[in-house]
């Protein structure tokens, strides 16, 4: 590739999903993220018993993120052939568990607000 | 939490700094000219071109001439031809991607008369150029295969993966049931040059997974019959497709090149420097010898000695891509006649080229941009898998990741970029973007 700009980065992911399933994404992403903004300045400090549930969550998100990658591009984990592939797939796990961790924070914060926190 | 919160802002503020620096370069004052620029074919070449001359000049006069009215991505045909896309994949309208300041006229070159500098179309118009920017892409000359017919295709084990979307489309449709029914598989390329001289080898690799992924290769039998000594031209790319060759189990052969088939017994003739033979296949994929366009032929633009001359690649200088005898044409993609570079990943490097010395040329200066041969080849070696390879004029290998994505491994990330990246960047190439 001779230069990677924002609008062929966008072209790439509607490739992948298709246009309409990628904007849906990136607008529940951005409406998810919004909220957790929101939550965060409201509660003015971090819930320790929410991000528990939350960090609980990751290790779905991670894997909910490959199955779902690999659904989309046809292929699956027999494909991994080198390193890179291995970064590329953790890189997809990672990016599945922050996003799923992020929302049951942002959920359970919509939904119990100001519960009592202290263990 | 004041800290953070002025962090996030600040990462924020970067994050848009960077993106505006990225989606909006800084462009060069646009040269204001009346030149007549006259490109020959509207494909993944001539669009491209007419696209970065719509943002590079003011005034001049692009003319594009060409009568089809689809836009292939070729590129797909692999993907349609193994099921995963379906044939409308590959295809948009010509004119969905063209500059408003440039006219389509959509009928055919007839003729080419470069020292009067005018073109003639089917419909008996005449245009006169200052500039001819030559992009006829390449003839698929069926004809030549005695006994092949395009009817044929998709029937009785008959494919033919570059005869267009729909082609592929059939083909899948042979390959599916080849693959269930078993039975001999026949691979080949032309000896003339070729666009993708890649996709040959992807579609026997591709044909041997559906095989392996059914669970039916025990009763398939593939056979790659060479067109000459070796798989692949780049030395270093043929050795590793001959290791996996011979780890798939694949029967090879030399000095093969097809010249009949006879649909009715199911065999395909050769020629091989031992005389003809004849070699059984349940399917093949049919792919003919590929020569320059009759309006090209039929004109003074060709090499005039040598192989390139009988199958009339336009005589251009490697470098530049300008005619050798004719300094006012360029030639760009599969029809000029350069020993590589018959891929739209090549377009891609060639087209700033011709660009450069065509602009350098309105402004009577001298253009400094050299092509190397770049030629980039998704080598699909499994679905799920590929090796990206990709090389110049004096096959070395140059990777666009080095020490990342290596070249001549069998890799998933290649495959995302074949599968899901290509498209996307061929599109933005179309728009002069990339």
């Amino acid at each position: 590739m001779q230069q990677l700009t924002l609008e062929t980065l966008i072209a790439v992911f509607e490739e992948i999903f298709g246009a309409a399933l990628f904007w849906t994404m990136v607008a529940v992403a951005a409406i998810i993220t919004v909220l957790y903004v929101y939550v965060l300045i409201r509660d003015r400090s971090v819930s320790w018993r929410k991000f528990l549930w939350a960090q609980l969550s990751m290790p779905f998100g991670a894997v909910a993120a490959v199955l779902f990658v690999q659904k989309m591009t046809n292929s699956s984990l027999n494909d991994i052939g080198g390193p890179i592939d291995v970064f590329v797939l953790l890189g997809v796990a990672v990016a599945g568990a922050i996003g799923l961790a992020i929302l049951v924070y942002t959920a359970e914060s919509l939904i119990w607000p100001k519960r009592e926190e202290e263990f | 939490m004041q800290t953070s919160r002025r962090q996030f802002f600040g990462l924020a503020a970067g994050a848009a700094a960077l993106i505006g620096a990225q989606t909006a370069p800084a462009r060069a004052e646009k040269v204001k000219t009346k030149a007549r620029i006259v490109i020959l074919g509207a494909g993944a070449a001539g669009t491209a071109l007419a696209n970065r001359l719509d943002e590079r000049l003011d005034g001049a006069e692009v003319t594009l001439i060409d009568g089809r009215k689809e836009h292939l991505y070729q590129p797909g045909f692999t993907l349609i031809a193994s099921g995963l896309k379906p044939a409308g994949y590959s295809v948009t309208r010509t004119t969905d991607w063209l500059p408003a300041s440039a006219t389509l006229i959509p009928e055919y070159a007839a003729e080419i008369d470069p020292v009067g500098k005018k073109v003639t179309t089917a419909g008996g118009a005449t245009v006169d150029y200052d500039y001819l920017i030559v992009a006829l892409g390449i003839k698929l000359d069926w004809d030549a295969i005695e006994g092949f017919s395009l009817d044929l295709v998709g029937k009785d084990g008959i494919g033919a993966v570059y005869a267009g979307a729909d082609y592929a489309a059939k083909t899948w449709a042979a390959m599916d049931r080849f693959t269930d029914e078993g039975g001999e598989g026949l691979f080949y390329r032309p000896a003339t040059e070729m666009k993708c001289a890649g996709a040959p080898l992807k579609y026997t690799f591709i044909t041997d997974d559906c095989a392996r992924k059914k669970d039916t290769r025990g009763k398939v039998n593939i056979t790659y019959a060479a067109h000459s000594k070796s798989f692949f031209g780049v030395p270093i790319v043929n050795e590793k497709v001959r290791m996996l060759f011979e780890d798939r189990g694949f029967e090879t052969t030399f000095d093969h090149v097809l010249k009949a088939i006879d649909p009715g017994r199911k065999l395909a003739t050769f020629s091989t420097p031992e005389g003809e033979k004849e070699l059984p296949y349940d399917f093949t994929n049919v792919i003919p010898p590929q020569v320059a366009p009759d309006v090209i032929r039929n004109s003074d633009l060709p090499w005039q000695d040598g192989n390139w001359a009988s199958q009339g690649w336009v005589e251009v200088d490697k470098g530049n891509l300008r005619h050798v005898r004719y300094p006012e044409i360029f030639a760009l993609g599969d029809i000029a006649g350069v020993p590589k570079g018959k891929t739209a990943a090549s377009v891609k490097w060639q087209v700033p080229v011709v660009e450069d010395h065509l602009i350098a040329a309105i402004e009577g200066k001298e253009g400094t941009a050299v092509y190397n041969g770049y030629t980039s080849c998704p080598l699909i070696t499994r679905i799920g898998r590929a090796m990206l390879i990709e090389f110049d004029y004096n096959n070395n290998l140059t990777p666009s990741f080095p020490g990342i994505v290596a070249p001549l491994e069998e890799l998933w990330i290649s495959w995302l970029m074949k599968e899901v990246a290509l498209k996307a960047t061929y599109n933005a190439m179309l728009r002069g973007k990339a």
